[in-house]
């Protein structure tokens, strides 16, 4: 068998823990009596609220308008009544606006298939403005505006298509699920957003612990005759990254502080794939997605298609609550999650993951001084000195923090799981980043 | 034999004269002019190298007084007096008589008045903690007494009481405000440096909602400007604040009057 393809330099391999819910198709959680749906899903400026207290909604209506160019509109996936516009925290630890809406019970969102030639006729231009207006927004995480990454920039050329199907994070099974279960729209997803960017070659990636989905996307793409290639990865985190991503498969670097369409690629979730597909052959804005609940002190570990705006605690209770007190509850990955107090907190756009960790997984072992045994440097796969940055933060030097790289640093977690001194080296690089704000501001 | 001796500690005599010379010749010739206050200001610092000014150590940092006009004020563990040499020797002044204002944490919270929301156990700062839902306590706006403030202060003004409250000496503090800026919950400010009440809550939130969570927080309800003309107390926002424009008589008054005892003493 030929070698397994994977990034360069640095990544760790954390226990798999794919098995408590790899097996569970996807099923539908019942709707919440309230939404509360944040305005901002991602870094940049959050939508323009366009609903007051007291307006009645029906599901599928934008009640946010984006403000900015990297925002993305807001939409509801139920009707009802918005009782008020407050401050919520999102996962990621600081506030937003949101809208708190009493949902009428059984309301939800219907459209028919337009069908795939009405798609065929359409134009980049306008695919993309469809796009945008249904408010897609990457769901691999970080939940960039999907619009703004398909607008290629004047004088750039998408080469490649990336298809991201690595999912590297431990626990999560959500993109993997899609991949067998929805196998076609992924498909076909991804044939669309190759005709708005105008990419050469369509290539996806799966990490080889997905035998399920590499055999459902070879097996499709082959009998559709699509002119895509599917290629198996080693399983090694922080894969599902762009940049370790098109490291991967295409072996080239995106340079420090560039895109990755800077070497002509452009790099879409599978979730991603299939929400471009629904908005495109039925005008359905993006309100619901697939994510997996799991963990050891999880009673029924499953994978759920959610609507936006549910709060966590519904979607536990929905996956019968809690088997143990959990020690932590954390939204996304283990790695790149955070972890929530409030489990009221809604699902996003970008929750990919609900874990509840009971004492065992949680990190209890207590911080001792750095012993230079430089494996958080050979961990990093960006090349940087975590431990250095820490010091240089610690310290106040920003900006020679700076020169050294802080801002290539991903926060993918590498170097705190690989810390035998337990120093919190990612919550740092977090600090310095706020720092280098405020000094600028 | 003897003459052997001789001429050997002749030689050996002669080389080391000539290249005494020779090194002598090349300090003058090829020596780099240095500015002589670099090495004054040197003097001045108090030669720990510790790098809390930012610099590699008090060299580097003297340097970068005189070549690049850096602050006088960066070195923390040499003080006011250190920053006083350092205004001597550059010729400058920090006038530290004219100084009007002074920092003053404004909140005085502490784990037995206020409710947290969660544990915190990250990296002992208070922006480090503000990252993750603006700190562990539910009061948003209070003081996090993890001391960026003390880190920072040129002067070593602040220091964190046995109570776990943070206290600025207002007799050292140089007015520097770099405690204001780093203050991530914006609880420090300024005020003159002769006021004597002060209040000691920063949040805007409802009255019905402060006294959920904390037992000293200003809850708004007026008594303070109403009832004391002479107080100099205004309300705004839920949250009062003192005026500092003129003296003030009642304002003793207002401080036993205030419900949750926000109105304070300056200490
Ligand atoms: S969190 Fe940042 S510094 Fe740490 S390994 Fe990842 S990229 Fe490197
Ligand atoms: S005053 Fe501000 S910087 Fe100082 S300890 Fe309190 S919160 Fe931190
Ligand atoms: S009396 Fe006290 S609680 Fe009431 S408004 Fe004045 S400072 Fe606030």
């Amino acid at each position: 068998m030929a070698r397994l393809l994977t990034f360069r330099r640095g990544g760790v391999h954390p226990p798999e823990k794919k098995s408590l819910s790899r097996g569970e198709p996807i099923s539908r959680c019942p709707d919440p009596e309230t939404l509360i749906i944040p305005f901002a899903h991602h870094l940049g400026a959050p939508a323009k609220p366009l609903v007051s207290p007291g307006d009645e909604v029906k599901p599928g209506d934008k009640i946010g308008e984006s403000a900015g160019f990297i925002s993305a509109h807001v939409h509801t996936p139920m009707g009802g009544k918005v009782k008020e516009i407050r401050s919520v925290y999102l996962p990621a630890g600081f506030a937003s606006p949101a809208a708190v809406i009493e949902a009428d019970p059984g309301s939800s969102w219907s459209g028919t298939d337009m069908g795939e030639d009405a798609c065929a006729s359409m134009d980049p231009k306008e695919m993309i403005s469809r796009v945008q207006e249904a408010g897609i927004v990457g769901m691999g995480g970080a939940a960039f505006p999907a619009h703004v990454k398909f607008m290629i920039p004047k004088g750039k050329q998408a080469e490649y298509l990336i298809i991201n199907g690595v999912e590297c994070e431990p626990y999560l099974n959500a993109d993997n699920r899609l991949m067998i279960e929805r196998t076609d729209d992924v498909l076909s997803g991804a044939m669309y957003i190759q005709k708005m960017i105008g990419a050469r070659e369509v290539i996806i990636g799966i990490e080889s612990n997905k035998p399920e989905s590499l055999q459902a996307m070879t097996q499709a793409v082959s009998s559709r005759r699509l002119p895509l290639t599917v290629r198996s990865l080693k399983v090694r985190y922080p894969q599902g990254d762009e940049k370790q991503l098109i490291e991967a498969l295409l072996k080239r670097e995106v340079p420090s502080g560039g895109l990755p369409i800077d070497i002509g690629a452009v790099v879409s979730n599978v979730g991603t794939a299939l929400a471009v597909y629904e908005a495109l052959r039925m005008g359905k804005p993006l309100m619901e997605r697939v994510l997996t609940i799991s963990g050891e002190a999880a009673s029924d570990p499953k994978n759920v298609l959610v609507k936006v705006g549910t709060p966590i605690s519904h979607v536990i209770e929905h996956a019968g609550g809690f088997s143990s007190p959990p020690d932590k509850v954390v939204i996304g990955g283990p790695m790149m999650g955070f972890s929530i107090y409030d489990l009221s907190t809604p699902v996003m756009k970008g929750t990919s993951g609900i874990l509840a960790l009971t004492k065992h997984q949680v990190n209890q072992a207590s911080r001792t001084p750095c012993i230079s045994c430089g494996r958080c440097v050979q961990a990093c796969p960006m090349g940087l000195n975590p431990t250095k940055l820490y010091k240089l933060i610690d310290h106040g030097n920003y900006d020679e923090a700076k020169q050294r790289f802080l801002l290539d640093c991903k926060e993918c977690g590498c170097c705190s799981y690989i810390c035998v001194a337990k120093i919190p080296l990612v919550q740092g690089m977090r600090w310095g980043k706020l720092m280098l704000r405020k000094k600028q501001s | 034999m003897l003459m052997n001796v001789f001429y050997a500690f002749l030689s050996i005599a002669l080389l080391g004269a000539l290249l005494g010379i020779g090194l002598a010749v090349a300090s003058l010739k090829l020596s780099v002019k240095k500015d002589k206050r670099i090495s004054s200001v040197e003097e001045s610092l108090p030669g720990i190298n510790c790098g809390a000014c930012g610099y590699a150590g008090c060299a580097a940092y003297a340097e970068a007084i005189v070549d690049n006009a850096e602050e006088l004020t960066l070195c923390s563990p040499g003080g006011k007096d250190t920053a006083e040499a350092l205004a001597r020797i550059m010729g400058q002044e920090i006038d530290f008589s004219a100084i009007k204002q002074v920092a003053l944490v404004h909140c005085w919270g502490n784990e037995e008045t206020r409710s947290s929301d969660f544990r915190y156990e990250g990296i002992e700062d208070c922006n480090a903690a503000f990252i993750y839902f603006s700190g562990a306590d539910t009061c948003k706006y209070g003081c996090l007494a993890l001391g960026s403030c003390i880190r920072i202060c040129p002067v070593s003004a602040i220091t964190k009481r046995e109570d776990g409250r943070i206290h600025v000496d207002r007799n050292i503090c140089i007015a520097c405000e770099k405690c204001v800026e780093v203050c991530p919950t914006k609880v420090m400010q300024m005020v003159p440096h002769d006021s004597d009440w002060y209040v000691a809550c920063n949040s805007p939130d409802k009255g019905a909602m402060v006294r959920k969570y904390c037992s000293v927080g200003c809850i708004g309800c007026r008594i303070c400007e109403k009832k004391f003309e002479d107080g100099g107390f205004k309300v705004d926002n839920n949250l009062a604040s003192a005026q500092y424009d003129r003296q003030y008589s009642q304002r003793e008054g207002a401080a036993e009057a205030c419900p949750p005892k926000s109105i304070r003493m300056i200490e």
